[in-house]
């Protein structure tokens, strides 16, 4: 057989497979689109997460015989983390199933930007959980999108926060010296305005320093902090470029004690390809850590034990695979808070979006469903789609995370003033009448 | 001045690293007129292989796993340059440069995809048994020092002796003249009885060995994880300046486009916002070109029509 035929032979066969692997669509499956990345620069921090996510969806169908009876159907696409395969899964998958997908979890803030402006026309909600635009969260102009749990503006008023609490108030903060180390994509850039305003209120020097992507080549930003020793380093990196900071902080002999990462630099992979380096290493988390739980163990005996899981026991309860957990119990719950008005069949998009804005997960409901010491209550409003911002600060000792910190909470009276404008800025520019919410 | 020269040493000894990943689209262009845009998945493949067969054989076998796993990895690229030719530039012998640099294209994506797929795509250790505490050099004169890392430093060794030894391939041996004749034309080479696809295994198989090489360096310095891959796209710059015919070009056109980034970010880059070392490189690249169309250490070509 010539070259030629061999390479259409595997052409075809690759097209019956690709053909073969789209599941078929049931009439009475809850049908969810998994925007996720298991390969590529960030693959890393892509896995766990989405073992996480596929983890919850399966242990509901498995348990409890999916969402109130109705089965879940969920296909993953894999985006890389580029914001143009991004769109392309989700336009692959919108229409899938009986309803179309419920939601759409972008897990990259670059494809949330994105999908911000096709999600209203689809009338399929954006749950970007602790991403996406911080000024989201006013559900009065943004009414299609739900940063749940927490803003960049959220966590990056948390670690001031901390910062100032470390230095006897915020006021000691003036005259310090605090440079931002961002992944240079909308993603990294967005804690800065936050950042500006706290540091126009304490008096603090604050210098942001840009990383292009990977994030492999840091020399020269880590070369200067070794020259300019600032009192604290932020992180705000994702995939190899965290664990490439850490390292080259150590490698300058910049004390880890002093960086801070926002909750998507502070999971394994973040620290353990630095080895003892990364000792001492902070982050602020978007309310849970790592560690096992209640729900860990109904995922345990109803996957695992069966060999149904999707990744190694073993690293069941790391950062980011808790928050692939989280992220599928919140839409989930959505769905079910949907189902109690629509009845108890596939959610489309719209219903969805009701559901998330009459979102309340209550003390006593996260003790139902096995997250009970994981999170704190959340309870969405059509005015507000952040539902709650809150977080801790967790520590690396070489092993594990443990949290160093009480609970903070990111101050309001700063944050919404900043929302308002930047929210009224973005309806002004896309010509949209911001819904009235009582 | 101590940060100025800091600044220009790292440079300096990150450049090494990118005319480790230079030299082995040099070898290949020098020796068959093949772009191979797949280097760079290339040294993905090598490092991967490295890492994984380490980390599974270093619990049973201790500091041995490292040899073992170094010599499994350099017969895994052996055996990749032998389907490579087999499979791909075989039936492409006399196509156009194009084609054969599409073909590449092509082996970049199926490598990427199949040593992730292999491998795995988390972040692997390589370990060179080397110290992580940077080196301090003149304390006395400069407070503070002038910081090395240890593994640059090592790289700079490395990279000294693979341009020794493939200098003398290339000048003083057989195969090394075979190869150049190839390059200049492949039918003409065919035509004097050299043996076309014994001489492509041989310079994919070396490009492989020095992607292995590149690979563990950059490995052990970043992990080994698919970023590795991109890091050929800094290897781009270097050629342009250095020329894609010349060994030393690749070193000297590191050595310039590392030391250029780095000084541009740290000096310059506060005027554009920072993050400006990646296009810089181009910059500086296409400013030479435009000097120097064939780069520092090109050939120049001239036909006689």
């Amino acid at each position: 057989m010539k070259l030629g035929h061999w390479m259409m032979g595997g052409a075809a066969a690759a097209l019956l497979g690709l053909s073969m692997a789209t599941p078929a669509t049931a009439e009475g499956e809850q049908y969810l689109a998994g925007l996720v990345y298991r390969t590529g620069a960030y693959a890393p921090n892509g896995i766990p997460f989405a073992n996480g996510m596929a983890d919850y969806y399966a242990l509901l169908n498995a348990r409890d015989g999916g969402i109130n009876g109705v089965k879940i159907q969920y296909e993953e696409c894999d985006t890389g983390y580029a914001t143009d395969r991004g769109v392309e899964c989700y336009e692959r998958l919108k229409n899938n199933g009986p309803t179309g997908t419920a939601y759409v979890n972008p897990l990259s803030t670059g494809i949330t930007f994105a999908l911000t402006e096709k999600a209203p026309v689809d009338k399929i909600p954006v749950i970007s959980m602790g991403y996406g635009r911080s000024e989201s969260r006013d559900g009065s102009v943004f009414q299609w999108n739900f940063p749940l749990l927490g803003t960049y503006w959220s966590a990056a008023d948390l670690i001031v926060q901390h910062l100032g609490q470390k230095n006897g108030g915020l006021d000691k903060l003036k005259g310090k010296k605090i440079v931002l180390v961002y992944h240079d994509s909308p993603y990294g850039k967005e804690p800065i305005p936050l950042l500006q305003k706290r540091a126009e209120m304490h008096g603090f020097e604050f210098t942001p320093m840009p990383v292009t992507h990977p994030g492999v080549e840091q020399k020269a930003t880590w070369l200067q902090i070794r020259r300019n020793r600032p009192d604290y380093v932020l992180l705000w990196g994702w995939g190899v470029m965290n664990s490439t900071s850490i390292k080259e902080a150590a490698g300058v002999g910049y004390p880890r004690e002093q960086m801070f990462g926002v909750w998507w630099s502070g999971a394994e992979p973040d620290v353990e390809p630095a080895g003892d380096g990364a000792k001492g290493y902070n982050a602020i988390t978007l309310q849970h850590g790592a560690g096992r739980y209640a729900v860990h163990d109904d995922v345990k005996k109803n996957l695992y034990d069966a060999g149904k899981g999707s990744t190694n026991w073993d690293d069941v309860g790391e950062v980011l695979y808790n928050r692939g957990l989280v992220n599928a119990m919140v839409g989930t719950e959505a769905i079910r808070t949907a189902m109690a008005k629509f009845g108890n069949k596939p959610m489309t998009g719209e219903q969805t979006r009701w559901g998330l804005e009459n979102l309340d997960i209550t003390e006593a409901r996260l003790k139902e469903l096995g997250f009970e010491g994981m999170l704190r209550p959340i309870k969405i409003s059509c005015s507000d789609h952040e539902g709650a911002r809150s977080g801790r600060i967790q520590t690396w000792d070489g092993k594990a995370w443990s949290f160093t910190s009480d609970w903070y909470t990111a101050d309001d009276a700063v944050l919404q003033p900043m929302v308002k404008a930047a929210a009224a800025a973005y309806a002004k520019e896309k010509n949209i009448t911001p819904v009235a919410c009582n | 001045m101590g940060p100025f020269l800091e600044v220009l040493l790292g440079g300096l000894l990150t450049g090494v690293l990118y005319s480790l990943v230079a030299l082995g689209f040099v070898l290949i262009f020098k020796a068959s007129g093949v772009f191979n845009f797949a280097q760079g998945a290339m040294v993905l493949f090598a490092a991967l292989s490295m890492a994984r067969l380490q980390e599974w054989m270093a619990p049973t076998l201790g500091w041995v796993a490292f040899p073992v796993a170094l010599t499994l990895s350099a017969l895994i690229m052996m055996a990749l340059a032998f389907a490579i030719e087999r499979l791909v530039l075989r039936q492409l012998i006399n196509q156009e440069g194009i084609i054969l640099f599409m073909a590449t294209i092509g082996i970049t994506f199926f490598l990427d995809g199949f040593g992730q797929t292999i491998w795995g795509s988390d972040i692997y250790e390589i370990d060179l048994f080397l110290s992580k505490d940077p080196i301090f050099l003149f304390e006395d004169v400069f407070p503070g020092g002038l910081l090395v890392d240890p593994y640059e430093l090592m790289a700079a060794v490395i990279a000294g002796i693979l341009v020794a030894v493939l200098a003398v391939f290339f000048q003083k041996t057989r195969v090394g003249r075979a190869l150049r004749a190839v390059a200049d034309d492949h039918q003409a080479a065919q035509s004097v009885g050299i043996p076309l696809n014994y001489i492509w295994l041989i310079v994919w198989t070396v490009a492989g060995l020095v992607a292995l090489v590149a690979g563990m360096m950059w490995g052990a310095k970043l992990g080994v994880q698919f970023s590795i891959a991109l890091v050929a796209l800094k290897a781009l710059p270097v050629l342009i300046l250095g020329g894609f015919t010349s060994v030393p070009g690749a070193i000297i056109g590191g050595l310039i486009i590392g030391a250029g980034e780095k000084l541009a970010e740290v000096y310059v880059g506060s005027m554009f916002g920072g993050g400006i070392e990646n296009w810089f490189a181009y910059v500086l690249a296409l400013a030479f070109l435009l000097f120097r169309p064939q780069g520092l250490f090109g050939e120049r070509i001239i036909e006689r029509v």
